[in-house]
């Protein structure tokens, strides 16, 4: 038997054993909030605390969730037998067919997905899970291999190989799937919005700063984040996150550098606590007069949010944040084209860049 | 002599006071006058059959004459009216009222189906049609009614005689112009009110689509009648005693007293004269106006007995509980709580009686204000619920201590609820002639208050009880599905037999569940059958008294012996019952009550409540 269906025999094992000594099954897993994750201060990714949460048969829910725990890997178990794997979507719908285990709604089983990740310590991937949508795109000098469904590598250049629209980042990256072979390149700059990722491919700016390009397609998938990951860790390329200048843009900077709070169980894996926010700041709209949208009542909420999220406790953040809700004001990255289309790679990017010492 | 000095003096100008002022009446918009003919005349036909002793039934059918005008009949099997007295009764105002006596009755003194002839003639000038057959005559009669404004007098323009099959009855048809429409205050609404209050009467209406809803008689039974009585002197004021004076204008003051009032007697009557210094022999008639005035201010000076209450004829519970049944059934709701009827009050010399029924859940909406059906000796009250006692009583209750949502805890709540209040009288104070709203005061609200909070409380308890019943399904899914389920998904991963769980859930619920499957066998029965499951760590044994809340069963109890640890036991038992049944109160004895969901603790006057459960339910 294989070592993945062994961890989750195991957890089976520990049900089974409570009902045979007649005792109360129960699962303990992290508190999955925003008040359970703390800075890991070895690694400078933020990680679940201690606090848990124990889901017991004691109540219809907890053996309800219990229930539905050993029929996700009853199902796992299944896929590793014929060697497939299932979208998060299909195992929703598979689940029509498991009774009184059925999943109520998308985002419960996707919770119970990720749950099972944390209490296994498998990821999505070993359990033949995936995403709805692939990660984003790459553009830039880089070679890599790819494992093609006949189960040959096959060796790209992501710059020379692909097209405009360029390469298109799998639902996994792992070694198995993904080698990194080599790259020239000397940074990584990560881009929230399409519109703005291909403005810079058109605008040549990965060749004429040699960097890499990878679109984040707003919040990221986990692939393009592992992806930056390996990157910074196996070329040691340092990472620029470029984004509107919003709340929610914050957000995904937060989960690139210091893991999502959904996912700190695998921040480890995920988050690159050196990477710089380089994305539209409150200061920036105003500095560059730059043209912006009201905050909406969602918006500040969001901001109010953040200021007590653990993650935006720096001076940056907090005089960011806080200027933001005096000024009232957000902007889009491609505001910047009031200057012209050609001001971002002329002139803001660089001088970002010059500011945080990158772009060299 | 009385309808003479109605004639003589006040007559001309009420009529063509009406005429300049019909709104008084309610005749004040096209759709409410329509609404009106239809009430007075159905008010009437309703009191004719409970005055004589009749199972009513009523066909109202509406049809278009012309774009703006149309035929209204109403026909009922009510007594019929003697010939002679026809062109009264239709066609003078305040013909028939008995000031001198009150009784409970739904129509206005004399003067609503007259008012409804009058309106029906100005706005189309048509005279009405009569159709009349008493049991004792041979034949039936028709006549074409109209009213002389001048003379305030029945003018009869066309009279014949026919031959029907009929054995008694009354039909009327107006025409008149105005404006038809359904909806919440229409006329439809007003038959769907006034069915839920008169289960005895067999209602047909058929739209001006030709359309035909019935509402079916569900009682056999005639309602208890009411009985006039003579005025009460307290709230009796100066005018009415002049009218009572002038009618017995040669008698001494003291035999007025005594003959015209109820509870004076002779000593009463020397008490009361004595107070306002009016000699008792004196004749009525000679007193001058002063006398008179004094005379009612003695009358809160003495102490008078109250007036009989028993000349009432309030619905009562079973009347109540069918004819909710009746007209809400179709709302399926979940849950019916027993009708209060209170004690009588009296106010201002007159008696009074608050009744509340309550209908709640099934497929009224949650997010609406309470539907409030008021009534006012068995009238359906449509109008001006803002300035109703009512209304206000409701709305100054808080109700969130009872499951509703109520802005504040003040104002009308919000909840899938029907609440019927009914306050019947002798002489109910409205706010206006029209008769749609009962006056404001405070101790008729106090009155209404109590009757729905007793009412409040019975809802309460239901939906305590629909709580402890969902943990108890909730229990059962969890010991009885859920944890058999993670034993064998658990084992068949493992390649494992399944463990035994009885331990486990002896730790997760430790009790005995009692749950019921209801069946319904026929019209009238239901096969209910029950389980019970031992989920404690020990033996038990107990008995489960079972108790219908409606119908009976051919099972009152049974003894469970010796069920063993996860032992389950399992019966069966028939409820023959007139209404949907939908539930069973268990309770269980022998056993600490702690250790049972699905059952109460036997209450200590279990033996008496069933005893008073049958006499209620026959």
């Amino acid at each position: 038997m294989s070592e993945k269906s062994e961890k989750l025999d195991l957890l089976a094992r520990k049900i089974y054993d409570s009902l045979e000594n007649g005792e109360v099954p129960a699962l303990d897993l992290p508190t999955r909030t925003r008040e359970n994750i703390v800075l890991d201060t070895l690694s400078l990714v933020w990680k679940y605390g201690s606090t848990k949460t124990t889901r017991s048969a004691t109540s219809l829910d907890g053996a309800e969730y219990i229930l539905k725990t050993l029929y996700l890997i009853d199902f796992i178990k299944e896929m590793y037998s014929v060697s497939k794997t299932s979208t998060l979507r299909e195992m929703y719908y598979i689940s029509e067919g498991w009774g009184h285990a059925k999943f109520h709604a998308q985002e419960e089983s996707n919770m119970l997905a990720e749950d099972l990740e944390v209490i296994t310590t498998m990821l999505r991937e070993e359990l033949s899970l995936r995403p709805e949508e692939n990660g984003a795109s790459i553009i830039g000098d880089i070679t890599i291999e790819e494992k093609n469904r006949k189960g040959d590598f096959k060796k790209i250049n992501c710059r020379d190989d692909v097209g405009d629209g360029g390469y298109n980042i799998p639902y996994s990256v792992e070694t198995d799937k993904i080698r990194l072979i080599g790259t020239n390149a000397k940074f990584i700059l990560a881009i929230e919005t399409g519109g703005m990722f291909d403005r810079l491919v058109e605008n040549g700016f990965d060749e004429s700063f040699n960097c890499i390009l990878l679109h984040l397609k707003g919040q990221p998938a986990r692939s393009s984040r592992r992806l930056l990951k390996r990157l910074n860790e196996e070329f040691k390329l340092p990472i620029y996150v470029f984004t509107d200048g919003d709340p929610w843009s914050f957000r995904i900077y937060a989960s690139v550098a210091y893991g999502a709070i959904k996912t700190a169980h695998i921040s480890n894996y995920l988050a690159v606590p050196s990477a710089e926010f380089i994305g539209i700041t409150a200061s920036d709209i105003l500095n560059y007069e730059l043209p912006s949208d009201k905050l909406t009542d969602k918006d500040i909420q969001a901001l109010n949010a953040e200021l007590k999220d653990p993650r935006f406790q720096t001076e940056f953040w907090k005089q960011e944040i806080d200027t933001m809700l005096m000024s009232g004001k957000k902007a889009e990255q491609q505001s910047l084209a009031k200057y012209g289309l050609d001001f971002v790679t002329d002139t803001y990017l660089p001088d970002k860049l010059g500011a945080v010492g990158g772009g060299r | 002599m009385n309808k003479d000095l109605i004639s003589k003096n006040k007559e001309i100008s009420i009529s063509e006071f009406f005429n300049k002022n019909r709104h008084i009446l309610g005749f004040e918009s096209p759709q409410k006058s329509l609404f009106m003919i239809v009430k007075e005349a159905v008010d009437n036909s309703l009191d004719a059959c409970e005055e004589y002793s009749i199972l009513p039934q009523v066909d109202v059918k509406m049809e278009k004459a012309s774009q703006d005008e149309f035929k209204i009949t109403i026909a009922d099997n009510g007594p019929g009216i003697d010939r002679k007295e026809v062109a009264n009764v239709f066609g003078k105002l305040l013909y028939g009222s008995r000031f001198h006596q009150l009784r409970q009755s739904r129509g206005q003194q004399g003067i609503g189906i007259t008012a409804a002839v009058f309106y029906g003639q100005i706005t189309t000038g048509k005279h009405a049609l009569v159709v009349t057959k008493r049991e004792q005559d041979d034949v039936t009669y028709q006549f074409e009614i109209g009213i002389d404004v001048k003379t305030n007098s029945g003018v009869i323009s066309r009279e014949d005689v026919l031959v029907t099959d009929l054995k008694h009855g009354t039909s009327v048809t107006i025409w008149a112009k105005g404006k038809y429409q359904e909806g919440r205050q229409s006329i439809l609404e007003y038959l769907r009110e006034t069915a839920a209050v008169n289960p005895d009467m067999e209602l047909r209406f058929t739209n001006t689509e030709g359309k035909t809803i019935r509402f079916p008689r569900t009682i056999e039974e005639l309602p208890k009648r009411s009985i006039p009585i003579k005025p009460h002197p307290h709230g009796t004021e100066v005018g009415d005693l002049q009218f009572i004076i002038s009618e017995f204008r040669e008698d001494p003051i003291s035999k007025v007293l005594q003959n015209g009032f109820s509870r004076v007697s002779n000593k009463v009557a020397e008490e009361i004269l004595s107070i306002s210094g009016v000699d008792p022999e004196e004749k009525a008639g000679d007193l001058p106006l002063k006398d008179v005035k004094s005379i009612v201010e003695s009358f809160t000076k003495t102490k008078i007995m109250p007036p009989q209450t028993d000349c009432l004829s309030p619905l009562g519970i079973e009347y109540m509980r069918r004819g909710l049944r009746n007209v809400y059934e179709e709302l399926k709701p979940s849950f019916y709580s027993k009708p209060v009827v209170r004690n009588p009050i009296v106010y201002k010399g007159n008696p009074m009686i608050v009744e509340v029924g309550l209908v709640y859940g099934g497929e009224l909406s949650p997010d609406e204000n309470v539907r409030l059906v008021r009534y006012a000796n068995k009238v359906p009250l449509l109008y001006q619920q803002g300035g109703c006692a009512i209304t206000k009583a409701v709305s100054e209750m808080d109700w969130r201590g009872f499951g509703l949502d109520q802005r504040s805890g003040a104002g009308l709540p919000f909840g899938p609820m029907i609440l019927l209040v009914h306050i019947c009288g002798t002489k109910i104070p409205y706010t206006s002639e029209s008769k749609e709203a009962i006056a404001q005061v405070p101790e008729i609200i106090e009155e209404i208050k109590q009757a729905l909070r007793l009412s409040a409380r019975s809802l309460r308890t239901f939906m305590r009880k629909r709580e402890r019943r969902s943990k108890a399904n909730e229990k059962y899914r969890l010991v009885a599905q859920i944890i058999p389920e993670i034993s064998t998904k658990s084992g068949k991963i493992l390649g494992r037999d399944p463990p035994d769980t009885s331990k486990t859930i002896s730790k997760v619920v430790n009790v005995v569940l009692i749950r019921e499957k209801i069946e319904k066998k026929s019209e009238r029965e239901y096969l209910v059958s029950a389980d019970v499951t031992n989920y404690t760590s020990e033996k038990r044994s107990f008995t489960i008294h079972i108790s219908p809340p409606n119908g009976t069963s051919d099972l009152d109890k049974i003894s469970i012996d010796s069920l063993e640890q996860a032992g389950s036991k399992s019966f069966t038992f028939t409820i023959t019952s007139d209404s949907p049944y939908k539930e069973t109160d268990f309770y269980v004895e022998g056993i600490d009550p702690v250790y049972v969901i699905g059952a109460e603790a036997l209450p200590p006057d279990y033996q008496m409540k069933e005893i008073s459960y049958e006499v209620e339910d026959q």
